[in-house]
């Protein structure tokens, strides 16, 4: 559960979090493009570290090193699956490249969680909902959105008590072959699907009653402005997104053992 | 026999729950574990079958460390009966969700089968045998998941919560079923708000607040002392309320039960009672 612990959000006061959730969008946006332009471990690595300034500025630090240590069991299936394939694919050899190549796919994947955790680690709920209104998305959609994101802490402590509960009747998650633990988390799955569902009529009867949807012309106490710090983001991105997109067009990236002495 | 040593317990997140917990439950005991929202009850009752172990300290079960047992272990001698059945029911037929956890333990089929229409007949569900638990109402889901814990004989069961949510008529056939189970011999364990419904049992109480055990006692002593609840933010029962402002007319001032304060009084006016 701790992948979802890194997501939520915690209120801080940090020049990263004052920042226009709209631009921090974009910066998400960039990073998630550039993360996919590259296959090489070289630009993967140092947009792994470009990030880093952000979160040490926002201080979420701790929180951020959690998500990641919840997303490194995925990250090790991911580097072991490309490996492997790779290894069958390109002909039964080990080389330096099968492995640097999974390492860049694995990177990708730790690239892509780290900006994301970083968004919703300091962007509010509120605040998303109101940039995703203030762009013009129907209000039905943030507001769908916005419930989603708000209800995955919710739904993670849920999980936790409901494990509890099947461990006290005698559920062992984490015994049998593969097919067996599987089938292990039906006890968990189906109380959580149930209940979800479940609250979700509440929800929305409860929302009902207080009058949603009753003037189709809303209006907000906040009104979002740009500021110079998301100007110089918006900058940022813009400067990434065109460095990635010249050294993809023009440089042939090296390998990143070019560098090491191996 | 259970016995807490000196636990400590923080949660990962850095709040800190229990904080030298010292406690010793006999065989055969009623405990009711009080205090207010976030006092550490929950999180106490936990440690009994191993769903959290101490941060510092030992909590010994028949005299083996939990560290050293698994949950499953554990909950076969305690079980727990969670505040929420929705956190549980998942089988098809109610018979299913009895049976689920006699599986797990490792039972045979003829003493499973034996054993559901045992736990069906105590908790009055023989009619809802082959019924989906979803489609029970709120305190028959709860006798449910009562059931699919009683169904395994527990020596400890721990109740968390269970008067919430139960119409007056339901706490009372509660009240006599948990009394029964503890003249049988069970050792029977149970966090509660409810301070009447405690009364109306007369355990052993266990006050608690801000993660410490700040007094316990007998139900008469606990309940009566104004000083002591007011610290865990609790009203005394209803009746004890009217004999403490009968105090000056020299009446007893400890008094926790209906029937006997009905005596007293009948009593105190010459009437016959």
């Amino acid at each position: 559960m701790s992948v979802f612990e890194g997501l939520r959000f915690r209120r801080v006061s940090s020049p990263i979090h004052k920042l226009d959730p709209r631009v921090k969008f974009v910066y998400v946006c960039t990073a998630f493009v550039v993360a996919v332009m590259f296959n090489e471990l070289i630009p993967l690595l140092i947009l792994f570290f470009i990030q880093i300034p952000f979160i040490l500025t926002a201080r979420v630090q701790r929180e951020w090193i959690r998500s990641m240590k919840g997303a490194s069991l995925l990250a090790l299936i991911i580097f072991v699956t490309n490996l492997v394939s790779r290894y069958l694919y390109t002909g039964h050899v080990w080389s330096v490249p099968l492995v640097e190549y999974s390492l860049g796919m694995t990177f990708r994947f730790i690239v892509l969680v780290e900006s994301f955790s970083i968004f919703f680690l300091t962007t509010s709920p509120d605040h998303l909902s109101l940039a995703l209104e203030q762009s013009h998305v129907p209000y039905e959609l943030c507001f769908a959105f916005t419930t989603a994101v708000r209800f995955v802490p919710v739904l993670a402590e849920e999980a936790q008590t409901i494990m509890d509960a099947q461990r006290a009747r005698g559920l062992e998650l984490d015994r049998g072959n593969f097919i067996k633990r599987v089938k292990n988390y039906i006890p968990i799955l189906i109380p959580l699907i149930v209940n979800s569902i479940r609250r979700s009529l509440q929800l929305a009867e409860a929302m009902e009653s207080r009058a949603w949807g009753a003037s189709k012309k809303r209006t907000n106490l906040y009104i979002l402005k740009l500021r110079g710090g998301d100007f110089g983001i918006i900058l940022f991105s813009l400067l990434t997104l065109s460095i990635a997109i010249y050294a993809k067009r023009y440089i042939l990236i090296p390998s990143i053992f070019a560098f090491l002495p191996i | 026999m259970i016995e807490v040593k000196d636990v400590h317990f923080t949660y990962p997140t850095g709040v800190k729950a229990l904080r030298e917990i010292c406690l010793a439950v006999q065989d055969g005991e009623f405990v009711a574990i009080m205090g207010q929202n976030g006092a550490g009850k929950t999180t106490l009752v936990k440690h009994f079958n191993g769903l959290l172990k101490p941060t510092e300290g030992e909590v010994f079960i028949d005299g083996v460390n939990t560290r050293n047992l698994s949950i499953a272990n554990l909950s076969r001698k305690v079980g727990f009966v969670f505040q929420n059945a929705d956190y549980q029911l998942f089988c098809e037929t109610v018979e299913e969700e009895i049976a689920f956890a006699l599986r797990n333990f490792g039972f045979d089929e003829k003493t499973i089968k034996k054993r559901v229409t045992w736990a069906l007949n105590l908790l009055d569900l023989m009619q809802y045998r082959k019924t989906s638990p979803f489609m029970l109402s709120g305190g028959e889901r709860k006798r449910v998941a009562l059931a699919s814990i009683l169904a395994w004989d527990p020596e400890v069961i721990i109740l968390d919560e269970p008067t919430i949510g139960q119409d007056y008529h339901q706490k009372e056939r509660l009240r006599q079923f948990i009394v029964q189970l503890n003249t049988q011999g069970k050792t029977v364990i149970m966090v509660t708000h409810d301070i009447e419904f405690v009364a109306d049992c007369s355990p052993r109480v266990i006050l608690m607040s801000q993660g410490k055990i700040v007094a316990e006692g007998v139900a008469e002593e606990i309940l009566t002392n104004v000083n002591l609840l007011a610290q865990a933010s609790i009203l005394p029962p209803q009746i004890t309320q009217i004999f403490l402002n009968l105090k000056d007319l020299g009446l007893p001032s400890k008094v926790i039960n209906v029937h006997e304060g009905k005596k007293i009084l009948l009593n105190f006016l010459g009437a016959p009672a």
